[in-house]
């Protein structure tokens, strides 16, 4: 592998780590605050691809799509929030794996009826549709690049929320002792409502990012899913930051092992979680 | 003679008349229910009365089939009496070597991981050339079930194959219950309810766990083997997470920890895919409404059901 060629994996390895990221610190954050396992959450990346495709046909624009996109992803994510997960906090695990997997069949269908079974294209918009020349026959998209940027300036600004305001002050305490959050009078029914809202935002948004590299396609969303759980085995449940490595850990994984073991391309995330499971079955990041 | 024993030996008549109707579609249907019926129980051993919730239980369904069409030779026919023991003790072992991985964990975890194993099984069938990629692989020659020239019976005759697929049905019934009733099964329901005290009565309970885990995936194996002849092709499908989901289903629809329950679920299950899919193409639609709803209104199951009747009419009785 020269070194051209090294540097096209290493930030597509990048570029597939963060997006993951955006799906699997949604994930993260509500098992570890709300203690629940969402089966649905690759859909909603699946719906944000289809949103992205939907709108942006309309529009004319990836940009006026996303833009639309996101607080359409946050209601619809505070509605499931009220209508569906608020009834699952005191039920156990599988219950919720059984409504959630319920959900799934449900998007599926309804994105069959209304959008139907066909693969579809969404365009790069257009100022970042071209490629820089890393050498004579090798070019990386500048898209892609973009979306990295998108993802880092999210992870920062995530950082930024959980780390120094007040929501995010109540995000860590809730996910650290809830019952404790409660008996200090913080309404925690709206930091639930908050952060899956957010979590749904978040997995759409990287739907909408990848809808153009990707194209959109039925069941886009479970393969996603799955990697995603891997990165909170991974990570530790809960904990965001181990989300981050993890997602970065999986996507160099993935994108290499593509590369040097392309026979064994679909086991090498799952090996990979194999291994930390043996070394800290609790995940990499979770503290005592 | 308890009427719980005379009502399910009703059951079993009933379902050993099935093809003697000579309608051919529906001894094939209930045949395939049956399998699923015996992939459930299988799962139950795990989810009702261990207590561990495995999101991949297709993985050890799908292994066994596999096994089948692997083992037996193309053009003829492989003996049962080696495909069945093997295939199934293939998926124990399967089975027992990821338990050493999974049951590391707890709660949620040992369901996503449990998840990511069985999707490490399906990528091994899908990618390698072990599965032959995702159209799968034809099994062209059921298992013969000769021994030294006698052939006790023929398994593509689709009579013979219900009443073998019966018969293993009520097999793993009989050997589950007598499992659960031995000292072993005591363990399992006791780590149930609480591992923390049978760890501390000094019973190793990740043993018992392995076990238990390595016993199901036999089982599912011998669910998978079953398909496979039945259908007699295998596909990378088999081991999907769908698979694995909709098993989980048949458990909770039917009330865990209740192998007849399981049996119902399967079932319930088959017969709600078939009538929604008259209805509709888009059956899976209604399918999603009729599990959120079972779960938002309906915790415990149909097995909960004759409870709750009674509770209400007891409770209507205090009242007036």
């Amino acid at each position: 592998m020269d070194f051209a060629s090294f540097l096209i994996q290493t930030l597509n390895s990048l570029q597939y780590g963060l997006l993951l990221f955006l799906v699997a610190s949604g994930l993260t954050l509500v098992f570890g605050i709300m203690g629940i396992i969402n089966l649905a959450h690759g859909s909603f990346y699946m719906i944000g691809a289809y949103l992205a495709f939907v709108l942006a046909s309309a529009t004319g624009s990836l940009f006026m799509a996303i833009l639309l996109g996101i607080p359409l992803a946050l209601i619809f994510g505070a509605f499931l929030e009220w209508a569906l997960f608020a009834h699952l906090y005191k039920r156990d695990h599988l219950e919720q794996v059984l409504l959630t997997f319920g959900l799934i069949l449900i998007f599926e269908e309804l994105r069959s009826l209304l959008v139907g079974d066909e693969v579809h294209g969404v365009d790069i918009p257009a100022m970042f549709s071209g490629s820089i020349q890393l050498s004579e026959v090798l070019s990386y998209p500048v898209y892609r690049l973009v979306i990295s940027g998108v993802c880092i300036v999210l992870a920062v600004a995530l950082y930024f929320v959980i780390q120094r305001t007040r929501l995010g002050m109540m995000i860590r305490a809730g996910n650290h002792d809830r019952t404790m959050v409660e008996a200090l009078g913080i309404n925690i029914n709206m930091i639930y409502r908050v952060v899956f809202a957010l979590g749904v935002a978040l997995a759409a948004l990287a739907g909408m990012l990848a809808s153009p590299i990707s194209s959109v396609f039925p069941n886009m969303g479970s393969h996603v899913l799955i990697i995603s759980f891997v990165i909170v085995v991974i990570g530790g449940i809960g904990s965001v930051w181990g989300a981050l490595a993890a997602a970065l850990i999986v996507g160099f994984a993935d994108t290499f092992g593509k590369v040097l073991l392309p026979e064994l391309s679909g086991m090498v995330v799952y090996i990979v979680m194999a291994g930390v499971l043996l070394w800290r079955p609790e995940g990499i990041f979770k503290k005592g | 003679m308890n009427a719980q024993l005379l009502l399910k030996l009703v059951a079993l008549g009933i379902l050993a008349c099935v093809p003697l109707t000579g309608e051919s579609f529906y001894t094939e249907l209930i045949a395939k229910t049956l399998v699923l019926a015996i992939f459930a129980m299988s799962l139950d051993l795990l989810v009702g009365f261990t207590g561990l919730v495995s999101f991949g239980h297709a993985a050890y369904f799908g292994v066994a089939a596999y096994a089948v069409a692997q083992l037996s030779p193309k053009y003829e026919a492989a003996s049962l009496w080696f495909v069945l023991p093997a295939s199934v003790g293939l998926s124990a072992l399967v089975a027992l070597f990821v338990g050493l991985f999974v049951l590391r964990t707890k709660g949620i975890y040992f369901i996503m991981v449990t998840l990511a194993f069985a999707q490490l099984a399906f990528f091994v069938f899908h990618d390698t050339p072990l599965g032959g990629g995702s159209d799968g692989i034809y099994l062209n020659v059921k298992p013969t079930a000769e021994i030294a020239g006698w052939v006790p019976f023929d398994l593509d005759n689709q009579q013979h194959l219900y009443y073998f697929i019966l018969a293993m049905l009520v097999a793993v019934y009989a050997f589950l219950s007598r499992i659960l009733q031995s000292p072993f099964g005591r363990v399992l329901v006791g780590i149930k309810s609480n591992e923390h005290r049978m760890q501390s009565m000094g019973y190793m309970t990740f043993r018992y766990k392995l076990a238990a885990f390595a016993l199901a995936g036999g089982l599912g194996g011998i669910a998978g083997f079953l398909y496979a002849v039945v259908f007699g092709f295998v596909t990378p499908e088999l081991l999907s997470w769908h698979q694995s989901g909709n098993v989980l289903l048949m458990v909770i629809l039917g009330g865990m920890g209740n192998l007849v329950g399981a049996i119902a679920g399967a079932f319930l299950f088959t017969g709600m895919q078939e009538v929604f899919a008259t209805w509709t193409k888009h059956w899976q639609l209604v399918m999603g409404s009729v599990i959120v709803a079972a779960v938002l209104f309906l915790p415990g199951g149909l097995a909960a059901i004759p409870g709750r009747i009674k509770r209400s009419l007891q409770g209507g009785g205090s009242n007036e």
